[in-house]
């Protein structure tokens, strides 16, 4: 067990749990973030996307001891006066279909919009491959994203 | 205890809508007293104008919630926005509430229909009343009654009182089609904002205090037994709790974090009795069905006869692997189990069943158990099994703790019930124009609910005659189920035999087209009387499919696609049609080749489903169905080696992902008929409009799944 500090949405968390445990699980089962969702345990979905220092990380294959004293953002965290401008998007263009994967996918795309403010599709698929959907909602993630680089007006084209 | 099969579910639902009713009135009427107007299980309405509709379906993201509510609120003529959504657990009020065969809508379209009805008569009676005025002259109207002559208004809340004291009206009048507010709008999904917040409360997030957590370490064989084990280096591990044997073929791990009870479990030994299976490889159970191939079947569907007719003979054998749902959320269940009830929050589609079997499991009576249903991160079929809510029951039953018990990605893979592998057998006869006279499919496939020990008539599986329909006109056709048994786990996948079926028949007909020298699309059409006088009903068990319908999608699909006109250097197109769950469903794929592998551009996809509930559910639904069909005809193969499923994760059994995933474009038929299935209906023409796309670009014939394989 080790002791450490983390900085989840802005503020200073004490937990006590093996330093190998991975960050998906402190999250969800120590400090009940359960927004951050658990896919494959082995970074091959990105269901339990975060960010780290402003990086989409998967957390299921990060060690929490890794990101002791490292900035953390999660779903609750990431629209940090009301909703955060993809959120918005996601909803305009009604992403959602089971949506257990959408929140590790607007992560994603937050940690995208926050390097390359306008990103062409290639960029797009480049940056949201990693992260699957069973219910296939990726035409609408991609518009989404658009709506969102765009102000959240629709984008012509886009897609 | 057996629960109704998920057929006899969809039978009784769709050919007698009365099923569904019985237990639908509360016992005690509209009487509930003056606080609360209830004068059935699916509505409350309370003095503040709140609207509660209870929806008594699963939403594993196909949009149950909002558009069951939708069909009541229409009917009432209800203020939308005042809709508050309860979801129902495992009751007796509201019939079968298995979530599955694309069933939702179409089995509770009448239900909830006449739900909102009847009150919203109700409630102009008591308005009547009240002003003592004559029912003809109110009306109702977004949420209250107006006296249509002094212009006075009584909000639904300020009736409560008044009409819970009314006698339920048991004949009601429904609205037209031409009245609708709501069915047919294109409304918001109740469900998004907590979706993208992540405050949407799955199954894997429920919690309780004083909540363990489980794994099971299950025989890695099929059907395989616990000899023994050994878990002195599992207690070891920080917050191991429990470990013990919890059924024939599994241990749990308990502990009190997730991450605890894997490592406990990936530290513990366990002996095994590998069982019956452990030699048992692919090779062998596809060799099965072949072996099962040389056997009569049974007779599915027979008009005319195949075997009197003379002319060119084409033969061909396609053959589809096990395939598994996958959903995104791995398998898991929450129980709390105290001597003498049981409590569950499970994302499961089938509640009452959960509650029957884990009554029986942990030796209660059902009504003793008590079901709540979480949303699900996809359901897909898989969670039409109960296995996880029993595990849950009897981990927590052992452990004496609440208790959520989850799997892992690899044990979601590995345990699972999976799409059945099947083989297919087709002939036709053509005439010398090259049109097909005779048309014969034999399917040998093993049976779903045979295994589940509830096998349809004749050996038939129950799924079958929904998922197979043959729906041209053609003058002798005979379609024939053969049964293969199998030890490998069977569960109903997305579209269930439809995917077999519809893969076999429509690359098969693309083939007979191709033979002839003819336009797919043209063939097609030919074989589905051109000619509206020569329309057919063609009845199939219990649904009767009309040639004009599906006529009417291959020529939807077909013209937006712009079917016969050129495309860009390197751009085939491939088309493909199929009914099932009473809809029909077309679709024109557009690909290019890049280093023999496809690239799906485009998929243009038409549908007939009667009336839509809500056309954006409609258009989430179709693109769906088709990235899963996509990733089904490109990548899924489960196998077996040794006794064991090989695939564990999503590295070595692959979804779609965005780099490979197409434009989806949907265009429905405009209907005013009984709304049909939406959740399945688009999966099975994809892989055949894209296996037929490949022959147009390549010639070559694709007759096994996975393409890539």
């Amino acid at each position: 067990m080790a002791e450490l500090t983390l900085r989840v949405n802005g503020s200073e968390k004490k937990v006590n749990v093996p330093p190998e445990t991975p960050l998906l699980w402190v999250l969800r089962d120590t400090l009940e973030l359960t927004g951050t969702k658990f896919g494959c345990g082995a970074g091959l979905c990105g269901a339990c996307t975060v960010h780290v220092e402003g990086a989409a990380i998967r957390s299921c294959a990060t060690p929490v001891s890794q990101v002791a004293g490292k900035s953390i953002t999660t779903i609750e965290g990431l629209g940090a006066n009301g909703l955060h401008v993809l959120q918005k998007a996601w909803i305009a263009e009604e992403v959602p279909q089971c949506g257990y994967c959408q929140t590790g996918q607007i992560m994603a795309a937050a940690a995208l919009l926050a390097k390359t403010p306008n990103p062409s599709d290639e960029q797009i698929t480049q940056a949201m491959n990693g992260n699957l959907c069973r219910c296939g909602t990726y035409e609408r993630i991609r518009r989404a994203i658009h709506r969102a680089a765009n102000g959240g007006v629709a984008a012509a084209g886009g897609a | 205890m057996s629960p109704l099969s998920r057929r006899e579910f969809v039978a009784a639902g769709v050919a007698a809508g009365a099923g569904l009713v019985v237990g639908f009135y509360l016992p005690h009427g509209g009487k509930t007293g003056k606080e609360v107007f209830s004068p059935n299980a699916y509505l409350r309405i309370t003095p503040d104008d709140k609207i509660t509709i209870v929806v008594a379906r699963s939403e594993m993201g196909q949009g149950v919630r909002t558009a069951l509510p939708m069909i009541l609120a229409e009917e009432l003529e209800a203020d939308w926005k005042r809709i508050e959504i309860e979801q129902a657990g495992a009751s007796t009020l509201y019939g079968d509430q298995t979530t599955g065969g694309s069933a939702s809508v179409r089995t509770t379209w009448d239900p909830m229909r006449k739900a909102g009805a009847a009150a919203r008569e109700m409630l102009i009676s008591a308005a009547a009343l009240t002003w003592g005025v004559g029912r003809a002259g109110c009306t109702a109207q977004e949420g209250g009654v107006i006296h249509t002559a002094s212009k006075r208004r009584l909000s639904y809340g300020e009736l409560v009182g008044k009409a819970a004291t009314l006698p339920i009206p048991s004949d009601v009048p429904l609205k037209q089609t031409k009245d609708y507010k709501i069915v047919g709008q294109r409304l918001a999904r109740v469900d998004t904002p907590s979706k993208v917040k992540g405050e949407a409360v799955f199954g894997i997030d429920y919690r309780m205090p004083g909540m363990k957590y489980a794994v099971l370490s299950r025989c890695p064989t099929i059907g395989g037994k616990v000899l023994g084990f050994d878990d002195k280096e599992s207690r070891k591990i920080p917050g191991v709790t429990y470990v013990g044997k919890i059924s024939d073929a599994a241990v749990a791990v308990v502990a009190d974090s997730v991450w605890g009870a894997m490592e406990g479990r990936r530290v513990l030994t366990v002996n095994w009795d590998e069982g019956p299976n452990k030699d048992l490889n692919i090779a062998a159970v596809m060799e099965s069905l072949k072996q099962a191939a040389a056997k009569k079947g049974v007779s599915l569907y027979s008009t005319g006869d195949v075997s009197k007719v003379a002319g060119r003979r084409i033969s061909a054998e396609y053959q589809l692997p096990f395939m598994a749902h996958a959903p995104m959320e791995p398998g898991n269940c929450t129980a709390n189990y105290q001597g003498s009830g049981c409590e569950l929050w499970a994302p499961t589609q089938v509640p009452q069943d959960c509650r029957d079997s884990v009554a029986q499991a942990v030796g209660l009576d059902p009504d003793q158990v008590k079901v709540n249903v979480t949303l699900m991160g996809g359901g897909f079929g898989r969670r039409l099994e109960h296995d996880y809510a029993v595990d849950a029951a009897l981990v927590s039953k052992a452990s004496q703790t609440p208790i959520k018990v989850m799997w892992t990605r690899e044990d979601d893979m590995r345990f699972s019930t999976y799409r059945p592998a099947s083989l297919h057998q087709l002939s036709a006869v053509l005439d010398g124009a090259g049109w097909p006279v005779a048309f014969t499919h034999r399917i040998v496939a093993p049976s779903i609910s045979g295994q589940k020990g509830q096998p349809g008539p004749n050996g038939i599986d129950p799924d079958l005659p929904d998922e197979a329909a043959f729906i041209y006109g053609l003058p002798n056709v005979s379609l024939e189920y053969v049964l293969a048994e199998t030890p490998v786990p069977l569960g109903w996948m997305r579209s269930v035999y439809a995917l077999q079926a519809g893969f076999a028949s429509e690359s098969f007909i693309d083939e007979l087209a191709a033979a002839a020298g003819k336009d797919p699309l043209e063939y097609r059409l030919h074989m589905l009387a051109k000619d509206k006088d020569k329309d057919q009903d063609i009845q199939y068990f219990t649904t009767t499919w009309h040639t004009a319908r599906m006529r009417g999608v291959l020529q939807l699909a077909a013209e937006r696609a712009g079917w016969g006109k050129p495309l860009p250097e390197g751009r085939f197109r491939g088309i493909a049609c199929f009914g099932c769950f009473s809809s029909y469903m077309a679709e024109v794929v557009e690909i290019s080749m890049e280093n023999e592998v496809p690239r799906v551009h485009r998929v243009v996809a038409a549908v007939d489903c009667g009336q839509l509930v809500n056309p954006g559910i409609v258009e989430q639904q179709i693109p769906g169905g088709i990235v899963y069909g996509l990733s089904n005809a490109l990548r899924a193969r489960i196998t077996i080696e040794k006794g064991r499923v090989v695939q564990g994760n999503f590295d070595d059994y692959p979804p779609l992902r965005m780099d490979e995933a197409p434009t989806v474009e949907v265009y429905a038929v405009p209907s005013t008929e009984a709304p049909t299935g939406i959740g399945e209906p688009s999966v099975p023409p994809l892989a055949p409009a894209l296996c037929n796309a490949i022959y147009a670009a390549t010639k070559k014939r694709i007759r096994a799944l996975p393409i890539l394989g």
